[in-house]
C-alpha cells in the first residue's frame, strides 16, 4: 500500500464519523458536563439559580437521611426486580428454547414484543390489574387461596417491583436466550449418555453455562430499574419517591434545579460504577472458560 | 415436538398469561360501555374511542409523536450510516472509544439525559421547542440506528465493493449503487426501531416537552397523574395497536429476533 | 449370539419415514460403520441406539436384553458427538470425570481412571485445560476419553472426525483404530466419508434413503457392490450399457467393440461396472478417445469419450508411456474385475 493510500485510510474513518462525533460532543457531552456543574450551583426560592461553586446540594444529599432512604429504596426495588426477573426469566428462556420451531417463534414474539410497547400503556395495565384492594390480581390470588387478605399493590414497593419486573422481563429472557443459543445442541444428550439425570443436567451442565447470560441480563435489568421513571411514577404515586421521580419533582415542581442535578449526577455515577464494576468482574470470572 | 414436561408447560402458561394480561386488560377496558373503569361485561362499546375525538390535545400529541419519531430517526440515520461504515470498515486508534461514545445513550439513564437536555436547551434559548425535542431524540435513538446499520455493514462482503471498484465505480456512485443497497435492510430496520424508541420515550421527553410540544406518552402520563379513566385506556389501546403493526412489519421485513437480539445486549 | 442386535428398526417423523427395516447383528468387539450421504438415516439410527430417539418399530437388543426399555442415562453407551459436545465450563479432567461421578465411582479411583484415559488419548498434562483453550484435535481426544472412561458396552461415534482438517483426520483415523483394537470395545461409527469407513471398519453398512443397501467387509462392498448406489458411492466407477447376446454360441457379453464370454444365467441389456483403476489400454477393446489427462503424482487420471459414453481411467505412474490428449485408445479389463447388473434371467 502506498504512503498516500495509508494516509487516506487513516483519515477516512474520522472523516466519516466526524458529523456524528460533533453532534455527540455538542449536544451530549456538553449538556452532561453542564449538569454536573449545575449540581454545584446555588439556588434560592426567590433568587433562582446562582452560578457559584458551592457544595451545598451535595452536602444536603449526604447528610439528610431522606436522600439516603430514597436511594436505598431505589436500589432495593432494583435488586428485587432483578432477582424476580432472573428467577422467572431464566427458566422461561430455557423452556422457550426447548419448544419446537413454530411455537418457539410465536412465544418469543409474545414475550419480547412488549419490549417495544409503550411503558406508559404497560404500567397502566398493572394499575388497572392492581386497582385498589379489590383489584383483579387480589381477587385472583384470594380465590386461588394463596392469600387471605388483599395485598396492597398500588402506591407500594411490592406493586412497583411486580410492574417493573414485567417491564424488564424481556431483557432477561433475551439475555438468557442468547446464552442458550451458544450452547452445543448435543450437550444435554452428552450428559445424558454419561448417566446424568434431568436435575443434574440443569444444575451441573445448563446453569453454569447460562450464568453469564443471567448476569449480563441482571446488569441491564438492574440499571434500567434503578433509573426507571414511568412505572415508579404511576404505581408509586407522589408519595413513594425513587431517584428518577425525585429528580423530576425537583426540576419541574420545586424548581430546585441544582439539587435535582445533584441527585441525577449521583444516580449516573452510581450506575456507571456498578455496571462497569460488575462487567469487569464477570469478564474476569469467565475469561478462562468463555473467552 | 415439545421436549418440555408438564410442570414446565404449566410454568410457561402462567408466565405468558402474566406477560400478556396487563396489555390485554388495557385493550379490554378500552371497550367498556360504562363511564368508569371496568371490564366490558355488558357488551363492547366504542364510545371511549369516539371520545378521543373530543380531546384534541391527544390527537395533537399523536401527530407530534409521529413527526418527531419519523424526523429524528431519519436525522439519526444520516449521522449513523457514515459512522457505522467507519467503525465497520476501518481499524483505527480510538475506534472502540468512538463506538462506546455512540452507544453511550443506552447506558445513561434517560432521566439524566432529560435533565441535561433541559438545562442545555433552556440556556440556549430553545426550551420547550420542537427543534430541541428533535435534537434530543436524535441522540437517544442514535444507538439503535447505529447498531443495526453496523450489523449490516459488518456482515457485508467487502469483496463486492472491491469488485465494483475494479469495474470503475468510486466515491458516491459506489455508495449509492453498491454499498447502500446492500446495507438497506439494516438501515430500514434501524430506522424503524429508532422510530419506535422515539415514539415510546417518556422519561426524557417529559423534561423537555412544553404545552404544544407534548408527545403522546407525555400527554398520557400527565393525564394518568390526574386521573385514570377509560379514555386513557382507549388511547393506550390505539398506541398498542400501532406498535403491534410496526412490530409485525418489522418481523416480516427483518426478523424480530435479529432486531431484538441487537437490542438486548446492552439494553436501553 | 450377536452382541448388539437391531431387528427391523424403523423411524417415522410424521408421515416421513427416515429409517426403514434396518436389521443388523453386531459381534462383540466389532467395528461397524454406517456409511451414506447426509439424510440417509445413519445418524437417526445411531440416536435410536443411544436412546435419544425411540424407534417407531423394531427392537434393539444388547446381549439379548431389550435396550429400548432402558433410559438413555442408564444404557452405559459411550458417545462421541460430531460437535464433541464437551462441557465448556469444565476442564478436560472434569469432563472426563463427569461420567464416573454419575456412576458414583470413588474419588481416588476416579482420578486414576481419568488420568489413564487422558494418557491413552495422548493428552497427559492437559488435565486442567478448558475445552475452548484446546485445538480441534485435542477436543476430539477429550471427547473420546470421556466416552471411553466409563467402559461403555458400545462406543458410538457420530461423524467424529468431520470437523478436523485432512491431515489431522488421517492421524486420528489411525489412532482411533489402534485404541479400539487395544480396548476391544464394540464400536459403531457414523460417517459419510468412504475412506474413513473403509480404513476403520470390520464391516460397513451402506445406507441410502433410510434403507440398508449392503452390509459387508470394506473389500466386499468395494469390489462387489450390491447395487448401483453402492458402486457409485464407494469410490469412482464406470457404468457401461452392454448386451448379452445368446444367439451366438458360446453366448457373449458385448459393450461397444469390447466383448467377453457372457456370465451364465443372464440375457438382454445389462449394465457393467468397472473401477477406473481396473481398466487398461490395449490393442483391442472398447474404442475411446482421451479428452483430458491429469497428472496426480502417483497416478494418472484420464477422462475418455468411449463408445459407451464417458469413461474414467486411472493408471499407476509406473514410468511407462501414457497416451496423450486426443489419442485414440482401446479400453480393456478382465471380466472378473467387472460387475454385471440387470438383464433378464435366461
Amino acid at each position: 500500500m502506498s504512503v498516500a493510500a495509508e494516509e487516506r485510510n487513516a483519515r477516512a474513518p474520522w472523516a466519516l464519523s466526524a458529523p456524528a462525533l460533533m453532534l455527540f460532543v455538542g449536544v451530549l457531552l456538553i449538556p452532561l458536563a453542564m449538569t454536573v456543574m449545575l449540581s454545584f450551583h446555588d439556588w434560592g426560592q426567590y433568587k433562582g439559580i446562582e452560578p457559584v461553586f458551592i457544595l451545598k446540594n451535595w452536602h444536603e444529599i449526604v447528610t439528610d437521611p431522606y436522600y439516603a432512604e430514597m436511594f436505598w429504596r431505589t436500589f432495593r426495588i432494583a435488586i428485587l426486580t432483578t432477582l424476580l426477573t432472573a428467577v422467572l426469566g431464566a427458566p422461561e428462556a430455557y423452556i422457550l428454547n426447548r419448544m419446537s420451531g413454530r411455537w418457539k417463534s410465536v412465544f418469543l414474539l409474545v414475550i419480547l414484543g412488549p419490549l417495544l410497547i409503550s411503558v406508559v400503556a404497560r404500567t397502566l395495565g398493572w394499575a388497572l390489574l392492581f386497582g385498589g384492594n379489590n383489584g383483579l390480581v387480589n381477587k385472583l390470588l384470594m380465590s386461588a387461596g394463596l392469600i387471605r387478605a388483599p395485598i396492597p399493590f398500588m402506591f407500594t414497593e411490592t406493586g412497583m417491583v411486580v410492574a417493573l419486573a414485567h417491564v424488564m422481563m424481556p431483557f432477561m429472557v433475551l439475555s438468557v436466550w442468547a446464552a442458550l443459543q451458544r450452547l452445543d445442541p448435543q450437550i444435554e444428550n452428552a450428559a445424558l449418555s454419561l448417566g446424568a439425570g434431568p436435575v443434574t443436567i440443569i444444575r451441573r451442565i445448563i446453569m453454569p453455562q447460562i450464568m453469564p447470560g443471567v448476569l449480563s441480563g441482571a446488569i441491564i435489568v438492574f440499571s434500567l430499574s434503578a433509573s426507571a421513571f414511568a412505572t415508579p411514577a404511576i404505581i408509586g404515586g407522589r408519595r413513594l419517591k425513587v431517584a428518577a421521580t425525585l429528580a423530576y419533582d425537583e426540576f419541574l415542581n420545586t424548581l430546585n434545579w441544582p439539587l435535582g442535578a445533584a441527585v441525577a449526577t449521583l444516580l449516573l455515577a452510581a450506575l456507571v460504577l456498578i455496571v462497569v464494576g460488575s462487567n469487569a468482574l464477570i469478564e474476569r470470572r469467565y475469561a478462562e472458560v468463555f473467552r | 415436538m415439545s421436549r418440555n414436561g408438564p410442570l414446565a408447560l404449566i410454568f410457561h402458561t402462567i408466565f405468558v398469561i402474566v406477560m400478556v394480561s396487563p396489555i390485554l386488560v388495557v385493550c379490554l377496558v378500552a371497550f367498556t360501555p360504562e363511564g368508569f373503569l371496568s371490564l366490558p361485561t355488558n357488551g363492547f362499546s366504542l364510545r371511549w374511542f369516539r371520545a378521543i375525538a373530543n380531546y384534541p390535545e391527544f390527537i395533537h400529541a399523536f401527530w407530534i409523536s409521529l413527526g418527531l419519531g419519523a424526523l429524528s430517526s431519519f436525522v439519526a440515520m444520516l449521522f449513523a450510516v457514515p459512522a457505522a461504515l467507519a467503525i465497520a470498515r476501518y481499524r483505527f486508534r480510538g475506534r472502540d472509544a468512538l463506538a462506546a461514545l455512540f452507544l453511550s445513550p443506552l447506558m445513561i439513564p434517560h432521566v439524566v439525559l432529560g435533565i441535561a437536555f433541559l438545562r442545555f436547551f433552556t440556556s440556549a434559548g430553545l426550551g420547550g421547542s420542537f427543534a430541541a425535542l428533535i435534537i434530543a431524540h436524535v441522540i437517544i435513538v442514535f444507538p439503535f440506528a447505529l447498531r443495526l446499520t453496523l450489523a449490516a455493514a459488518t456482515g457485508m462482503d467487502l469483496s463486492v465493493e472491491m469488485a465494483a471498484v475494479s469495474l470503475g465505480a468510486g466515491g458516491w456512485t459506489l455508495f449509492r449503487r453498491v454499498t447502500l443497497p446492500l446495507i438497506l435492510p439494516g438501515v430500514i430496520s434501524g430506522w424503524a426501531l429508532a422510530f419506535i424508541q422515539s415514539f415510546d420515550d417518556l422519561t426524557m421527553t417529559v423534561f423537555l416537552a412544553a404545552p404544544g410540544t407534548e408527545t403522546l406518552p407525555v400527554r398520557m402520563f400527565l393525564y394518568i397523574q390526574d386521573n385514570i379513566d377509560p379514555l386513557v385506556t382507549s388511547v393506550s389501546a390505539c398506541v398498542i395497536a400501532i406498535t403491534m403493526t410496526a412490530l409485525i412489519l418489522l418481523d416480516r421485513f427483518y426478523g424480530l429476533d435479529r432486531v431484538l437480539a441487537g437490542k438486548g445486549d446492552t439494553g436501553r | 449370539m450377536a452382541y448388539l442386535e437391531l431387528e427391523g428398526i424403523a423411524k417415522q417423523f410424521g408421515a416421513q419415514t427416515v429409517v426403514d427395516d434396518f436389521s443388523l447383528a453386531v459381534g462383540k468387539g466389532e467395528f461397524i460403520s454406517f456409511l451414506g450421504p447426509s439424510g440417509c438415516g445413519k445418524t437417526t439410527t445411531l440416536q435410536m441406539i443411544a436412546g435419544f430417539l425411540d424407534p417407531t418399530r423394531g427392537a434393539i437388543r444388547l446381549e439379548g436384553k431389550d435396550l429400548t426399555a432402558i433410559h438413555p442415562a442408564k444404557r452405559g453407551l459411550g458417545i462421541v458427538f460430531q460437535s464433541y459436545a464437551l462441557f465448556p465450563h469444565m476442564t478436560a479432567a472434569e469432563n472426563v470425570a463427569f461420567g464416573l461421578e454419575m456412576r458414583k465411582v470413588a474419588r481416588s479411583e476416579r482420578a486414576e481412571r481419568v488420568r489413564a484415559a487422558l494418557a491413552m488419548v495422548g493428552l497427559a498434562g492437559y488435565e486442567d485445560r478448558h475445552p475452548r483453550r484446546m485445538s480441534g484435535g485435542q477436543q476430539q481426544r477429550v471427547a473420546l476419553a470421556r466416552a471411553l472412561v466409563i467402559k461403555p458396552s458400545v462406543l458410538l461415534l457420530d461423524e467424529p472426525l468431520s470437523n478436523l482438517d485432512a491431515k489431522l483426520r488421517e492421524e486420528m483415523q489411525i489412532e482411533l483404530r489402534q485404541i479400539q483394537r487395544t480396548i476391544d470395545t464394540t464400536t459403531i461409527l457414523v460417517t459419510h466419508d468412504q475412506n474413513e469407513a473403509m480404513s476403520l471398519s470390520d464391516r460397513i453398512v451402506v445406507m441410502s434413503q433410510g434403507r440398508i443397501e449392503q452390509i459387508g467387509t470394506p473389500q466386499e462392498t468395494y469390489e462387489k457392490p450390491a447395487s448401483a448406489f453402492v458402486s457409485q458411492f464407494l469410490g469412482k466407477t464406470n457404468d457401461f450399457a452392454a448386451t448379452i447376446d445368446r444367439t451366438s454360441a458360446p453366448a457373449r457379453l458385448i459393450a461397444g467393440s469390447w466383448s467377453a464370454p457372457a456370465p451364465a444365467g443372464l440375457s438382454g441389456p445389462v449394465t457393467v461396472s468397472i473401477r477406473p483403476e481396473r481398466i487398461g489400454f490395449g490393442d483391442t477393446g472398447l474404442g475411446a478417445k482421451i479428452i483430458t489427462r491429469i497428472f496426480q503424482g502417483n497416478h494418472w487420471l484420464f477422462q475418455c469419450d468411449s463408445e459407451c459414453g464417458p469413461a474414467t481411467v486411472i493408471r499407476q505412474n509406473d514410468g511407462e508411456r501414457q497416451p496423450v490428449e486426443g489419442e485414440a485408445v482401446r479400453l480393456v479389463w478382465r471380466p472378473e474385475d467387472m460387475g454385471v447388473r440387470g438383464g433378464a434371467s435366461a
